[in-house]
């Protein structure tokens, strides 16, 4: 087992990510091989479904790393984010002990408080050592959780330890690699961001959304791909309350490629336009002449380009 | 002490007493704190001097300005500083001239120093507290009274009536778990305690779920039509802000989030700071284009975790043609509770006739008037009851 090495320029980031199937551009593999290189944590923040998460996946492919995924939400504790001790275990523990007459509270406090009764949770995993090299940790929608909990992984992120108080503190002989993610339904506090590196994802342009569709779906044709994106990329720029991310056109360029569509066409727009828009007002904004309109537009100036 | 160490006391004890009255904490062991160490620093320039009483009678980031106004007023214009650096230096410093336009807290110093200049001619020692007691009757007068008719002294009183308000209790459950006496067990609390007694006793120890204060969320309305209401709406704001979680919005004809304003300590520093983020005072309104921004750039972000929304605004929408009833509807959806703060709601005959105050009655949870302490302090009360949903379906205002 052999630690791969982490990417030496932003060059090679880009290649790295790019191999993996991942179309990144230059600033978010900038951000990436800084946050590498420096050790600080990467703080992504950008709409739903633009790519945050699978950052940190590809990430640990490439790198040959374990992923640890902490996936944050409401009333998220230390128990449950941290540690836990096993507590029917040590129950049971305390009544042996008892019944055996053993009466020294020390040793049997040890004895209780000791490895063998600790459930590691995410953050614990994250500290420890790992032979391929300090894992990936991959903090999901921190917004979710509560500002307390914020407070606590100030602790984490900037020292790389936690402390247990029945055993101690527990520090990580390498930090590992931290990606947090979130979709602002909140504002993080400015002393999380101050001690990361802060990139704010964005919906890809029309050249690299092209290319992301066709590594990413497989047997799309050609026409349609372009179709398609230039649609999406028309209907980011109306006024909606909701834009279509990246996972969306995926999804509805896989789903037209199911249907073996070759191109689009308005009615198959107005068929399948619950895949791209998830609210009711948006979709009664754009079906119909609206949709039909930025097809149209969609395709002139594919024709232009050609 | 010397006959000059003397007058240089003196002249502390009534610069204490000049920044007492405009609010700060100075007691008389800072006033003899200040004296000790204007005699240890030996005062050789004029900023040394400065920051000499600064360190001694300033200990919160907000009395800075205060502070730095007083001094300038108290030492800078009589020529103090000077006529102490010459009675202590051989050679006195030249008096730099400069005229910059009001800062936040010198209002407060003026009337301070003005009130100390009276008295001293009146050769009055006795201390004055900072708020002039008004009798029961006076008060009742001025918690009934429309914020557009009060003087500036009763503004001011109604100010300092906002800041010692009680503030809502309207605590909602979340989801985070902590100790208490009674309510679930917590295996993590019994395994411990029952270590305690090496097992011998099992006690259980309970926890419940927290409750917590939801944020609000203010949108205020600072056009021309609501300019009596909006220092006293923002002088609300800030007063909560300094208790909990609260994301204030200013709009006019364009939305500006004075959040991060609000949060300064100082009222005055508050308000200059939103003055200063915001282009459209009193201008006019376009309340559906403005509550649209909102709902689309901001309300996932600052709506989470339960929100309450207060709508400030009079409702009168200048505007036609944007579809103020849809994008109130989907204000008062994405947050818990919807509270409209309407001002016209003084009138007796009040009727909601304006077409912008139809379109957004269908979908607020309250609607209450806002025009003086007593509306306020009813507002607070409705806070603390619990939301009334579901909302009806139909429409109210016919």
């Amino acid at each position: 087992m052999s630690v791969r090495p982490l990417p030496q320029s932003i060059d090679e980031t880009l290649q790295l990510l790019n191999g993996a199937g991942y179309v990144a551009d230059r600033s978010l593999a900038t951000v990436l091989f800084l946050s590498l290189k420096m050790g600080r944590p990467l703080f992504l923040e950008g709409e739903a479904g633009v790519g945050k998460t699978e950052i940190a996946k590809v990430l640990s492919q490439t790198l040959d790393r374990r992923l640890i995924r902490l996936q944050c939400y409401e009333g998220l504790d230390v128990a449950s984010a941290v540690y836990e001790w096993n507590y029917t275990a040590q129950m049971i523990e305390i009544r042996l002990a008892e019944a055996a007459g053993d009466s020294d509270r020390r040793m049997l406090a040890e004895d209780v408080f000791s490895e063998p009764f600790l459930i590691k949770r995410p953050v614990l995993q994250a500290l420890e050592p790992d032979l391929n090299g300090p894992p990936i940790f991959l903090i999901d929608e921190l917004d979710r959780a509560d500002e307390a909990f914020e407070a606590f992984l100030l602790e984490v992120l900037s020292d790389n330890q936690v402390t247990i108080p029945e055993i101690g503190t527990i520090r990580a002989p390498e930090p590992p690699v931290v990606v947090v993610t979130t979709n602002r339904t909140r504002e993080i506090h400015d002393a999380l961001k101050r001690r990361c590196l802060y990139h704010w994802v964005d919906y890809p342009d029309a050249e690299r959304e092209l290319r992301i569709v066709n590594e990413r779906v497989p047997g799309v044709r050609e026409r349609l791909a372009r179709e398609v994106v230039g649609f999406v990329q028309r209907l980011r720029r109306e006024d909606l309350f909701k834009k279509p991310g990246v996972a969306e056109t995926l999804d509805w360029a896989s789903a037209l490629t199911e249907l073996d569509m070759v191109a689009l066409d308005p009615e198959v727009i107005s068929d399948t336009l619950g895949v791209l828009l998830k609210y009711q007002d948006d979709i009664g904004r754009i079906e119909g002449s609206r949709s039909k309109q930025l097809l149209d537009e969609a395709r002139a100036e594919l024709a232009a380009a050609e | 002490m010397t006959e000059t160490g003397g007058k240089i006391a003196d002249n502390i004890v009534y610069f204490a007493r000049a920044l007492r009255r405009a609010g700060l904490p100075v007691g008389p062991a800072a006033v003899v704190d200040a004296i000790r160490a204007v005699e240890v620093a030996g005062i050789s320039s004029r900023d040394d001097f400065y920051w000499t009483l600064h360190a001694v009678f300033v200990n919160k980031r907000a009395d800075r300005p205060v502070f730095h106004e007083a001094f300038e007023l108290f030492w800078r214009e009589r020529g103090l500083v000077e006529k102490m650096l010459e009675l202590l230096s051989p050679v006195a410093p030249p008096r730099p001239a400069e005229t910059e336009k009001p800062k936040p807290g010198q209002q407060r110093v003026e009337e301070a120093m003005q009130a100390l200049k009276e008295r001293r001619e009146e050769e009055v020692f006795p201390e004055i507290e900072i708020d002039a007691r008004m009798t029961v009757s006076e008060k009742e007068i001025l918690r009934r009274k429309d914020f557009a008719q009060m003087s500036a002294e009763e503004i001011a009183s109604a100010m300092r009536a906002l800041a010692s308000l009680q503030f809502p209790d309207d605590q909602i459950v979340t989801r985070r778990l902590v100790a208490a006496t009674r309510g679930k067990v917590d295996p993590r609390r019994t395994v411990r305690a029952t270590m305690r007694s090496a097992g011998d006793l099992i006690l259980p120890q309970a926890r419940k779920r927290k409750v917590q204060e939801p944020p609000l969320v203010a949108l205020a309305d600072i056009s021309g039509s609501m300019s009596e209401y909006s220092r006293v709406m923002l002088h609300f704001l800030h007063a909560l802000s300094s208790r909990r979680k609260v994301h204030s919005f200013l709009f006019g004809t364009r939305l500006s989030n004075v959040t991060r304003q609000l949060r300064y300590k100082d009222p005055d520093e508050a308000l200059a700071g939103c003055s200063d983020a915001v282009v459209d005072w009193s201008g006019g309104t376009r309340i559906a284009d403005a509550l649209h921004v909102f709902n689309r750039d901001w309300s996932r972000r600052v709506l989470g975790q339960g929100a309450t929304v207060l709508l400030i605004t009079d409702g009168l929408e200048r505007e036609e043609g944007a579809d103020l009833g849809a994008e109130a509807a989907r204000l008062g959806r994405s947050c818990r509770r919807l509270i409209w703060l309407n001002p016209l709601l003084r009138f007796e005959q009040f009727e909601a006739k304006a077409r912008g105050i139809r379109a957004i009655l269908p979908h607020v949870d309250d609607f209450r008037p806002v025009h003086s302490l007593e509306a306020i302090e009813d507002l607070v009360k409705a806070l603390s009851t619990p939301a009334k949903r579901p909302r009806p379906a139909v429409s109210r205002a016919a």
